[in-house]
């Protein structure tokens, strides 16, 4: 950790700076407030989000201020425990992508040869998709469920962090407080570990960052093709799915929707940020991997 | 895409001739091998989803009676071949994908590949005009965004892309429809042309272009105005990369001596801006807009089932939601394909203006 006090200084210098933009602070407030939302929901929530007690399809109103959907279920409360689904689940996924495509990232740098190979040319096979039709494609075969959505989304999700650590990881191994560690005798696990993984680890948290806008975008899309949460789930791509059926009550869809674009924009502020403040090299090589 | 990394690790090197083949030839072959590497790997993806995954396909095709007897389990698995070891299996999977068989549609009771023909041509002429759409819009705000930088423009430009990127696609395809047509009724409902019309004779599948080639402006209209809302709506979101990436591209190319070089010695900006910086600057952005056709296939999905545009996205929507495997696997392996061919081509295109990608 305390090899190379360069960059990270560099990096940690960089960081209160970018932290300070407006589109950051807009990005921080907003998810924040998200954050509290989901975790007080059920303190907030004026109705019991699955109850069927109110008028159907009423416009929004006193006492229901998004409306309330089809079965008579107050909305806002919905969008609210929405967020108790959506934002914890893009959360672990994003972290579970982030684990298993950086620890294969970083392997297939660090290790060449067959290893960085064989993990490289699956990333390449998971790239020849568009990430919406081969995330169908798995959840479908998987049969519908939020899991399994999960997991679809998982496994379009983890090459980008398989390349970008990969990269960097390339760019670090020759470096000279990584060879001379070597020399004293670490292990390529202890080598990797604690000269190369803390080394690399800003540039893939801010791809991290923007890539929770991205996973919920799809996430979402999952759900709204039927393909993830299941009915009675307050679940907001599921919410915007069943407003498709009454869209003349613009209310059912309109409020969860908007639920998702704020959350979406919120990481993706962040993350614009924070990148800009990265080194360009490596900011570049996150813009072009994180299409 | 390793062609990806090109851009981050060009470094020039010396040409190398090899068994005097020329460097660009070696370039579209070794390219053309790596696509066809991975048109494999994608039907090795799409046999592994259906065959393996969802567990026991005789359960999912054969009904509560007919499961109860040996006979015909045993029968209907000698049918498919699932009494034969993966491996052959899986060959004639693969014959029957390269002889156009993708498996029946259990919904539509057609074979896939029949079904696909029939909605490719409107799924291509929505995702064509949406690229148009983005690559004019999103280069035009991204040298906006790049000449004006850390002005008010950047700043609203900047906003604005990153609006773009984050719109749930399948919500906003839902409001526009709403506003546009539902209450405004500014814009045409749904589908591709006016019932009242009919669809004009089919030549290529495009209908703008069929109905230019019989000479019928009522229906080129009446298709345009059909095309737009959906067009627009699946464009928001690559006009937002576009626009973010082009801007980044010229700051890049704004920065370079021979850019500082063609200032002092006094050429017109506008000279500048086209000749020097949006010339190099394309090479990256055709790059982007090879992937970003991705994004637009994905969209198609999301966009066509709210416009009832009969293209392959409704079509994917509608197997997904029916759970129909066959015709699921069918979409993933032609939009696998289909994306794989246009980055291809963005590749060679990569390859033939920029002589330096050829040495990698």
């Amino acid at each position: 950790m305390k090899r190379d006090p360069l960059a990270r200084k560099g990096l940690l210098r960089r960081l209160p700076e970018a932290w300070r933009q407006p589109l950051a602070v807009a990005g921080v407030v907003i998810a924040l407030g998200w954050l509290v939302i989901a975790l007080t929901a059920p303190l907030l929530a004026p109705h019991d989000p699955l109850a069927q007690d109110l008028p159907r399809l009423a416009a929004p109103g006193p006492g229901h201020w998004f409306g309330t959907d089809q079965l008579g279920r107050d909305i806002l409360s919905r969008v609210m425990y929405g967020a108790r689904v959506s934002i914890p689940l893009t959360v672990v996924l994003v972290a579970l992508s982030l684990v298993i495509g950086g620890l294969l990232g970083a392997c297939a740098g660090y290790f060449g040869k067959w290893v960085d190979e064989s993990i490289m040319r699956l990333a390449d096979l998971v790239f020849a998709f568009p990430t919406v039709i081969l995330a169908m494609v798995v959840a479908a075969a998987l049969g519908p469920s939020l899991t399994n959505a999960v997991l679809a989304v998982l496994v379009v999700a983890w090459p980008a962090y398989a390349r970008v650590t990969r990269g960097l990881v390339l760019g670090v191994r020759e470096r000279e407080f990584v060879l001379s560690g070597r020399l004293l005798g670490f292990s390529a696990w202890r080598s990797l570990r604690v000269d190369v993984l803390p080394n690399v680890t800003g540039p893939i948290l801010v791809l991290a960052t923007l890539d929770i806008g991205t996973a919920l975008l799809l996430l979402s899309g999952l759900s709204f093709l039927g393909l993830g949460a299941k009915p009675p789930s307050p679940e907001w791509g599921a919410m915007v799915s069943s407003g498709v059926e009454v869209f003349d009550s613009w209310w059912v869809a309109t409020f969860p929707g908007l639920a998702i674009l704020t959350v979406v924009l919120a990481f993706n502020f962040l993350g614009d940020t924070l990148r800009d403040a990265l080194d360009p090299r490596t900011a570049r090589a996150i813009k072009e991997r994180a299409l | 895409m390793p062609e990806k990394d090109v851009a981050v690790a060009a470094v020039p090197r010396p040409a190398r001739r090899r068994r005097g083949v020329p460097p660009l030839a070696r370039f579209l072959i070794r390219r053309i091998l790596m696509a066809l590497l991975l048109a494999w790997g994608i039907t090795l993806v799409t046999f592994v989803l259906t065959n393996l995954v969802p567990g026991d396909p005789v359960a999912a095709n054969l009904g509560q009676r007919a499961l109860g007897d040996p006979a015909i389990v045993a029968q209907w698995r000698t049918e498919h071949g699932l009494d034969k070891p993966l491996w052959e299996q899986y060959a004639l999977h693969l014959g029957g994908v390269v002889q156009g068989d993708l498996g029946m549609s259990q919904q539509s009771h057609r074979p896939v590949a029949e079904d696909l023909a029939e909605y490719v041509p409107a799924t291509l002429e929505l995702a064509g005009v949406a690229i148009a759409i983005s690559l004019v819009l999103g280069v035009a705000f991204g040298v906006v965004a790049a000449l004006r930088r850390d002005r008010l423009a950047d700043h609203v430009l900047r906003v604005l892309s990153l609006v773009g990127i984050s719109v749930p696609t399948f919500w906003l395809a839902l409001v526009a429809f709403y506003v546009f047509f539902f209450r405004l009724q500014i814009t045409p409902g749904s589908g591709r042309v006016d019932p009242a019309l009919g669809a004009p004779p089919g030549v290529t599948g495009l209908q703008t272009v069929d109905a230019l080639l019989a000479g019928r402006w009522d229906i080129f209209t009446s298709a345009v105005g059909h095309l737009i809302t959906p067009a627009l709506v699946l464009a928001l979101y690559t006009i937002g990369l576009l626009t973010r990436f082009t801007r980044s591209a010229v700051l890049e190319v704004l920065g370079q001596d021979y850019v500082r070089a063609a200032r002092a010695k006094g050429l017109p900006g506008r000279v500048i801006l086209f000749r020097y910086v949006l010339r190099s600057a394309l090479v990256p952005i055709i790059t982007v807009a090879g992937l970003a056709f991705g994004s637009l296939l994905s969209g198609t999905v999301l966009v066509e089932a709210i416009f009832a545009w009969p293209g392959i996205g409704q079509y994917a929507y509608k197997s997904a939601t029916s759970l129909d495997l066959p015709a699921v696997m069918g979409v993933g392996l032609v939009v696998g394909v289909v994306y794989l061919a246009i980055n291809l081509i963005v590749d060679v295109l990569y390859g033939v203006i920029d002589p330096r990608v050829r040495l990698q």
